[in-house]
């Protein structure tokens, strides 16, 4: 089962480096992994995707907890949470194409947000079945370049 | 205003540190340079660096102070990393400080450059690169509390040239604050109860102690526990003399090279109390088929090790000393004469097994259980014994009549040959008055043997016992075991003369051939002031027995005889 984990680090170099080796010499899966600074310019919040069975998820937690300059593992995924992660696709669009390309488009409520003369970049934001969705109507005209982010996730309501 | 380097030493005298192991180079000058200026800190000039890291460790092992290392950039850096990994396996708080090209060359590959924080970060419980000279009041101090709270380990402070001679305002830090490091001390009452419930219902219960009973200090502690409940009480590698091997509850060493009448307890036990251990897989053999009767307690510092391996019906994080504490004062006195009379059986069943070998050679051949007793017999009080790591480190695990904690010492994670000389050099400075013995092969001494010129610089008083097999007799056994005996790599065709390498190192030489000659010669071997070297000459076949072969339970046991 996929996991979703919020964790609070110190904003320091290296630390994410350390994550990532914790990751990889104990050898669990990182699905997908977002870091940006917080309201507090001294924390940084990774959010991490895994892969694994409770036991494995709680080793994880333990493993990251046991870092010095992690300061707090949340595991969220059963809780409410908003999830999204941002898409950027550059999609092969001549004139007779780019109206379809343009209303689909407008149905995931998605942007353009750069106009070439044979291409158009596409961003949207949403959760991964979103994201995959846009992906899928759009392969069929040609995808000439195509980035993502990993997820982030907050929590919904006050706590 | 005063140079990083100065401000280096002056945090070092704060943290009470006495003594360092170093090897000096070029990044580091400023740091031997400033050493001069100190008083209180001795600074022993080691053979390797590596031995620098043992030496450490064993200073730290045997005094239960932090050790502290120094070397240089890159290849000083790199040698000491074997130790640093020996020292994060078995939990030992030492401070490593490396030198490090100045910040302007840092990441170009420059002469001596290695990224050793990168190196050492799976390795180390936390390590430092330092940006700011005015920060290393900061990190030195914030280094040894990290080194020894909580779970002890090594922490690496890697510093620059440049911070090392920059002058700065020197402003001292007295307070450590990290936010994400607050190691739990007391054990949760909520799970305490459980424990008493646990122990008050037990008909057979028995207590693991690990490294971590003598890491906490908690030997009379655990004393007291297995004392007034009448729990019998099996060791880890790491926990030998948390209990003393002569204690009528002590059965001794558990595990795949264990002693068979602990292995049969655990297998017997209905519950298995785990003090300051984490079910290595040396300890628990087949890790399905392991105290299958039991319920399990587990007891540690460090809530990662809980449930890692094994299967715990009750955890418990927090210091030992102070959880001991807590189960102590709730504890009825209990009498469980049942229990201790089948004990008394299965210890009267699986007796100490006196290697048959001697299936080959005869009288004539020397039998390793013949020299523990003799050596036993011999022994001071005050000893600290050391071991490399092979079949030697498993008959002194075994057999060494072990009477309080702090004295054995032996790299029982990693399993580092080289690591019993060094170590023995570090403890014999923490104990000047102690006897400090080695127990080696031919193998691990070779490894090891560059700090005998340490030790002769120090004037070491240090007891060299080298058990002689011209074999690497650990790998040996397991080519018998699983290689049907095709023995590749594991014979010395040709050995140095240890007699001699003792002689050049200003030592005492002895040697023995004919078992009737060890009682003497581990006498005049003991007595002797100044450091000396007993050989050994043992047999290329003789195996430690009984042994769990892997995928097997500790019950099921090779070689009992």
């Amino acid at each position: 089962m996929k996991h979703t984990l919020a964790v609070l680090v110190e904003n320091q170099p290296g630390v994410l480096s350390h994550v990532a080796g914790l990751f990889a010499r104990r050898g669990y899966n990182i699905e997908s992994l977002a870091v940006g600074e917080t309201e507090d310019s001294s924390i940084s919040r990774i959010t991490l995707v895994v892969e694994g069975d409770e036991k494995v998820i709680e080793q994880v937690s333990k493993q990251l907890n046991k870092q010095v300059e992690v300061i707090k593992v949340n595991d969220i995924t059963n809780d409410e949470i908003v999830v999204r992660q941002l898409l950027l696709l550059k999609v092969a669009a001549d004139l007779a194409a780019r109206q379809e390309i343009m209303q689909i488009v407008e149905i995931f409520r998605c942007r353009i947000v750069d106009i070439g003369k044979r291409s158009l970049i596409v961003e949207a934001t949403g959760d991964e079945e979103k994201i995959q969705a846009i992906i899928k109507s759009l392969r069929p005209f040609g995808i000439q370049e195509l980035v993502r982010t990993g997820n982030v996730a907050m929590v919904r309501g006050v706590k | 205003m005063l140079p990083g380097a100065e401000i280096l030493i002056d945090c070092l005298e704060k943290e009470d540190v006495e003594v360092i192991f170093s090897y000096p180079g070029g990044a580091a000058l400023d740091i031997f340079d400033a050493f001069l200026k100190s008083k209180q800190i001795k600074n022993i000039l080691v053979r390797h660096e590596q031995g620098a890291a043992h030496a450490a460790n064993g200073y730290a092992r045997a005094s239960g102070k932090v050790g502290v290392c120094v070397a240089t950039s890159g290849p000083g850096a790199t040698n000491l990393v074997t130790g640093i990994a020996t020292a994060y396996m078995d939990s030992v708080p030492i401070v490593i400080i490396t030198g490090q090209v100045s910040t302007s060359l840092v990441g170009t590959d420059a002469f001596q450059e290695v990224d050793i924080t990168g190196i050492t970060d799976p390795i180390t419980k936390h390590n430092y690169l330092v940006k700011e000279a005015c920060d290393l009041p900061r990190i030195v101090k914030e280094a040894f509390y990290i080194a020894k709270s909580g779970r002890p380990g090594p922490v690496l402070i890697d510093i620059p040239k440049d911070i090392l001679s920059r002058l700065v305002d020197y402003k001292e830090c007295t307070q450590v604050e990290l936010r994400g490091y607050k190691p739990k001390i007391t054990g949760h009452v909520g799970q305490i109860k459980q424990v008493m419930e646990l122990i008050k219902e037990a008909k057979k219960p028995l207590i693991c102690a690990g490294g971590g009973i003598i890491c906490a200090d908690a030997s009379a502690e655990l004393l007291e526990l297995a004392e007034n409940a009448q729990i019998p009480v099996v060791n880890t590698l790491m926990g030998v003399g948390s209990i003393p091997l002569e204690h009528p509850l002590a059965l001794g060493l558990l595990g795949t090279y264990g002693l068979a009448k602990a292995n049969i307890a655990v297998q017997t036990c209905d519950l298995l109390i785990s003090l300051g251990m984490r079910f290595d897989d040396r300890v628990t053999g087949s890790i399905e088929k392991f105290a299958p009767k039991a319920k399990i307690i587990h007891i540690d510092i460090d809530a990662a090790e809980i449930g890692k391996n094994v299967r715990v019906d009750v955890p418990l994080v927090g210091d030992l000393k102070i959880i001991l504490n807590q189960i102590n004062s709730r504890l009825q006195k209990k009498k469980n004469p049942q229990w201790l009379a089948e004990i008394e059986e299965i210890k009267e069943k699986y007796k100490i097994y006196v290697p048959a070998i001697l299936e080959a050679g005869g009288s004539d051949v020397i039998s390793t259980a013949e020299v523990m007793k003799r050596l036993n017999e011999s022994l001071p009080t005050d000893i600290i014994m050391t071991t490399d790591v092979g079949q030697h480190q498993i008959w002194a695990g075994q057999f060494f009549n072990a009477k309080s904690p702090r004295s054995f010492i032996s790299s029982g994670g990693l399993g580092t040959m080289g690591y019993g000389i060094p170590a023995a050099v570090g403890a014999q400075i923490a104990c000047p008055k102690h006897t400090v013995l080695v127990i080696t092969g031919d193998g691990s001494f070779q490894m090891g043997m560059p700090e005998l010129g340490t030790a002769l610089e120090q004037n070491l008083p240090l007891k060299i016992m080298i058990l002689n097999n011209q074999t690497l007799g650990m790998v040996k056994q397991l080519q018998d075991h699983y290689c049907e005996g095709r023995y590749s790599s594991v014979h010395f065709r040709k050995n140095p003369d240890f007699g001699h390498l003792a002689l050049a190192f200003g030592a005492l030489s002895l040697k023995v051939t004919k078992q009737e000659e060890l009682e003497e010669k581990i006498k005049q071997f003991i007595l002797h002031e100044g450091m000396a070297v007993l050989e050994i000459v043992t047999s290329s076949k003789e195996n430690t027995y009984p042994v769990v072969i892997s995928g097997s339970g500790l019950d099921e046991m090779v070689g009992l005889g």
